[in-house]
């Protein structure tokens, strides 16, 4: 880091003067992390000046989070790079240079904006080119929780990011006596392109849960052999596995609080009684997170920066992208843990929060991996997920469907023969393939709160393409899931369900019309896309403003993708089709149908895209053009 | 593999760069970039059943947002956007390059065998140089060397087109041109099977199955199935018509990393027919069977 010492800074920013704004940074972002990293304890945020000029500079910054030296590259040669805190309503200025040898961007997560100032290189603007700077000046229409990032050849995930809290104009409701931003992610020292190497020549590259020999014994002993030997019989013909947790994980990465590692435990002080608001921000390349602080009770107040329903809970899954802001009231005068584990379960972030500098809790073990099931993926039989609400709402009142886990569709017509289940027979030809008009979806599937879609239609586009290695047969409209391997573990957990806007719906016109897309990909050949088709062969997706739309998105996939729509807000309906949550992140679980509702009132070349930033780079995007 | 081997695969890695690329830019003339001040409506190029429908099917009351003013219009459609370009900063559809070992073993009889490839290609599309052997006593038992295109056609399957190389001391060399199948089929049996064109009409065919048992993720036991077929007897290089041989191996190696793994192995071939015939009238075995180890790779 010190590499980037104040006197380089300075002088970097000396040597482009015409932009006027050397010394007006403010001090919080130039000693940035420096001092506070090292005792790993983070100011509060209103320590942090409210700031309007900004200079941010992007370099390389040699790290060692491993016991191994590696390149990162870093905002202001800290990673995260300075918390930026503004006031709505305010203009704000961000210059940003480039010291890298490769053009690099910044993108503000959530901001909305001109979409000039939106910093998609290609698509908004050209990007920044190594030695120059680019001047962004917004002016802030909303308070809340965000975050910033890259947007250049997978940059975020070797460091570039960092948290943007804007104060409302007005008393915020849900003040706290202390406010601290919990910024997790992923480090891994190899190279992001080297990770989407190994991927693409190995897709299971990072599997090391695979089912065994072993596995097949005990199961075999404890479901019966005819019944293990059907349910490896229905992976085989797949050609997929149940342990696919996670395209990349702990193996590579090192899961991060606010830069800092579960061992260098970034700490937040509190005193006993008091309200602490904690701001979690998901800045992960591809990581989802389940977050808990054993023995406090945490409120959510907000979720992507927009005010919520305040709901109780113990556990929440956070996506890649989402931000939510909880509040926790210690009552004792004891630490406690902020344990964030991988979804897949191979590795944890931690924080703590203490009465005092260096004390620490007890760091709960990992939760067992869980195991895909063809429900999960929309296949026929929901009953047998768990004792999750959302199983329940699911009778006879449905499509029909198998008792037992049901027949898949992999476009390959052997493997449905196989089947001779309910599903097989409901093939490519009476799945509508033959539809072309997907996207005119009938809104009648929109009413009468059926959690539970019927048979979904795919899009012609999908069959027979080598980027489409699954499409889900009867997935699930339900928001009230807490998620693969979160289901029945005794904690209260978070669902999209439980998160209600507080507030009415800011435009309660009727959607127009619907776009329906699904995401898909080809987990073998490491590929993705929407409808089977990648972003440079694809379309943009065209809306006219001042149009309010909705989109549906459903999922073919066995991974969940947080969704992210650029300078629009992205307002989730509930089963019903109602207005529930304002969002700029949607997750969508496998199996799992999600409706959203679009006002489109900034024109522009808006990015829309997974933010697994994998899936990202190599497919699953679109340009949503309004005009 | 020889040298000559890689000189040619890096020849032909230079070729496939170019038409890639070339795709890669013809894909890129309708899509991303048409005229800003176009009409929101569909675009009729549109080439991928994926193109947006004509918007407002339902009326719907004025909107409540002010209408952009032209300087907004400027600047979110500035008249340069024709020269921006995500695929710069975004790549769907990479080159990627392997080099691969499935086998590299020594045998009984001091026997090398070997079965290396390189492959160069992008997502679907991808060029392979293949050598497979066995050399024994320090002389080349036989070799072949295929060079093949594969273009996945489904979510499991490439179509291969190629050419093959025979050589062997003792015999003589045949080319052959090549189409197959490769991919996963069904619970996850890798398979490939190959028909061949050679010179004066001979016809052969080949086809190659795998499998992995895990016996933990690192401890993994690949049982392996080969065989060939001819279309006529080809005494010179004691090929009979019809199967001419098959071999069936049991390797279990030890993945240290699912780039590096060595193994042991026990391996039974076996020749048919007329094959049979030829090889025993040469004075060798008709069937045989020995330990192999060897080290599996890819980097």
């Amino acid at each position: 880091m010190d590499r980037f010492s104040r006197r380089r800074f300075v002088a970097g920013l000396a040597g482009v003067p015409a932009l006027g704004l050397a010394g007006q940074l403010p001090a919080a972002s130039m000693i940035h992390n420096r001092h506070y990293a090292k005792l790993n304890i983070q100011t509060d945020v209103r320590q942090q000046p409210v700031g309007s000029d900004y200079a941010l500079s992007v370099g390389a910054l040699p790290v060692n989070y491993t016991g191994r030296p590696a390149n990162a590259v870093a905002i202001n040669g800290g990673i995260p790079g300075p918390l930026l805190r503004w006031r709505q309503g305010q203009t704000v200025t961000l210059r940003v240079a480039n010291r890298l040898g490769v053009d690099t961007s910044i993108h503000w997560h959530g901001i909305l904006l001109p979409s000039n100032m939106d910093g998609v290189p290609g698509l908004s603007f050209h990007g920044i080119r190594p030695g120059e700077a680019f001047a962004y000046k917004f002016t802030l229409k909303q308070a809340g929780t965000y975050w910033y990032h890259a947007h250049s050849s997978l940059q975020e995930a070797k460091g570039v990011y960092g948290a943007i809290v804007i104060e409302p104009d007005r008393p915020d409701p849900a003040a706290a006596d202390r406010d601290y931003v919990l910024l997790l992610s992923d480090w891994s020292d190899e190279d992001p392109h080297a990770i989407v190497r190994k991927l693409k020549i190995q897709s299971d590259y990072y599997n090391r849960h695979k089912r065994t020999v072993g596995d097949f014994i005990r199961d075999a002993r404890r479901d019966g052999l005819g019944a293990t030997l059907n349910d490896r019989g229905m992976w085989g013909r797949m050609r997929m596995s149940p342990t696919d947790l996670a395209d990349v994980n702990g193996l590579t990465y090192t899961f991060l609080v606010n830069g800092t590692t579960p061992a260098g435990n970034w700490t937040g002080l509190f005193k006993r009684g008091e309200r602490v608001r904690l701001r979690f921000i998901n800045g992960s390349a591809m990581t989802y997170f389940d977050v808990r602080i054993p023995g406090l009770e945490m409120t959510v107040v907000a979720a992507d920066g927009q005010p919520v329903h305040p709901v109780s809970i113990d556990e929440f899954r956070i996506g890649v992208a989402e931000t939510l802001d909880v509040v926790v009231t210690p009552m004792e005068d004891q630490p406690y843990t902020v344990f964030a584990q991988a979804t897949d379960r191979s590795g944890y972030a931690r924080a703590t929060l203490a009465p005092r500098i260096g004390l620490e809790a007890p760091v709960p073990a990992l939760d067992p991996r869980p195991i895909l099931t063809m429900a999960d993926m929309g296949h026929g039989d929901h009953a047998g997920h768990d004792m999750s609400g959302h199983a329940m709402k699911m009778d006879a009142s449905e499509a029909p469907r198998s008792t037992q886990p049901a027949a898949v569709s992999t476009h390959d017509h052997e493997a449905m023969n196989h089947g001779g289940m309910d599903h097989a027979a409901m093939d490519h030809a009476a799945m509508g393939h033959a539809t072309p008009g997907h996207a005119a979806m009938d809104h009648s599937m929109h009413g009468a709160g059926d959690s539970t879609a019927a048979m979904v239609s795919h899009p012609a586009s999908e069959t027979g393409n080598p980027a489409v290695d699954m499409q889900t047969m009867t997935p699930s409209r339900a928001l009230d899931d807490p998620g693969i391997g979160l289901r029945g573990n005794g904690r209260r957990v978070l669902a999209y369900a439980d998160l209600k806007s507080d507030f009415d719906d800011p435009d309660p016109r009727e959607p127009s019309r619907t776009v329906e897309l699904h995401l898909t990909g080809n987990m073998e050949r490491y590929v993705w896309g929407f409808d089977g088709i990648r972003f440079s062969e694809a379309e943009p997706i065209r809306l006219n403003h001042g149009e309010r739309m909705r989109i549906v998105l459903v999922n073919d996939t066995m991974m969940e993708h947080p969704i992210h729509l650029h300078g629009l807000w992205s307002d989730l309906e509930d089963e019903s089709g109602a207005f529930h949550l304002r969002k700029h992140t949607i997750s969508v679980p496998p199996g799992h149908v999600r409706s959203y509702r679009v006002s489109a009132d900034a024109i522009g070349r808006w990015a829309y895209h997974c933010h697994m930033l994998l899936h990202m780079e190599l497919g699953m995007f679109r340009e949503v053009r309004v005009e | 593999m020889t040298p000559p081997a890689f000189a040619l695969l890096a020849i032909a890695a230079a070729g496939i760069a170019m038409p890639a690329s070339a795709q890669h830019d013809a894909h890129h003339e309708h899509p991303a970039q048409p005229d800003a001040s176009a009409p929101p409506v569909a675009d009729p190029h549109a080439h991928h059943g994926n193109a947006m429908p004509a918007p407002a099917s339902q009326p719907q009351s004025p909107s409540p947002f002010p209408a952009p003013t032209p300087a907004e219009r400027a600047a979110a459609f500035p008249a340069d956007l024709e020269g921006m370009d995500m695929r710069a900063h975004m790549d769907d559809n990479p080159l990627v390059a392997v080099f691969r070992g499935d086998r590299l073993e020594h045998g009984d009889g001091d026997a090398l065998g070997w079965d290396l490839r390189a492959g160069v290609g992008r997502n679907f599309d991808k060029l392979w140089l293949r050598s497979e052997g066995e050399r024994r006593d320090g002389r080349l038992e036989h070799a072949r060397t295929e060079l093949s295109w594969s273009r996945a056609t489904g979510p499991w399957w490439d179509r291969t087109i190629g050419l093959r190389h025979d050589a062997g001391s003792g015999g003589v060399a045949r080319d052959w041109a090549a189409i197959g199948v490769q991919g996963l089929a069904p619970y996850k049996f890798e398979f490939e099977a190959t028909g061949y064109v050679g010179t004066a009409g001979r016809l052969a065919a080949r086809v190659e199955g795998e499998y992995e048992i895990l016996l933990t993720n690192r401890l993994i036991l690949q049982p392996k199935l080969e065989a060939n077929f001819y279309s006529r007897d080809d005494e010179d290089n004691r090929l009979g018509k019809g199967l001419s041989d098959a071999s069936f191996g049991l390797r279990l190696r030890y993945e240290f990393s699912p780039r590096f793994a060595p193994y042991v192995g026990h391996v039974w071939t076996r020749c048919f027919g007329d094959t049979a015939d030829l090889v025993e009238a040469a004075g060798h075995e008709a069937g045989e069977h020995g330990w192999v180890a060897g080290v599996r790779f890819w980097f």
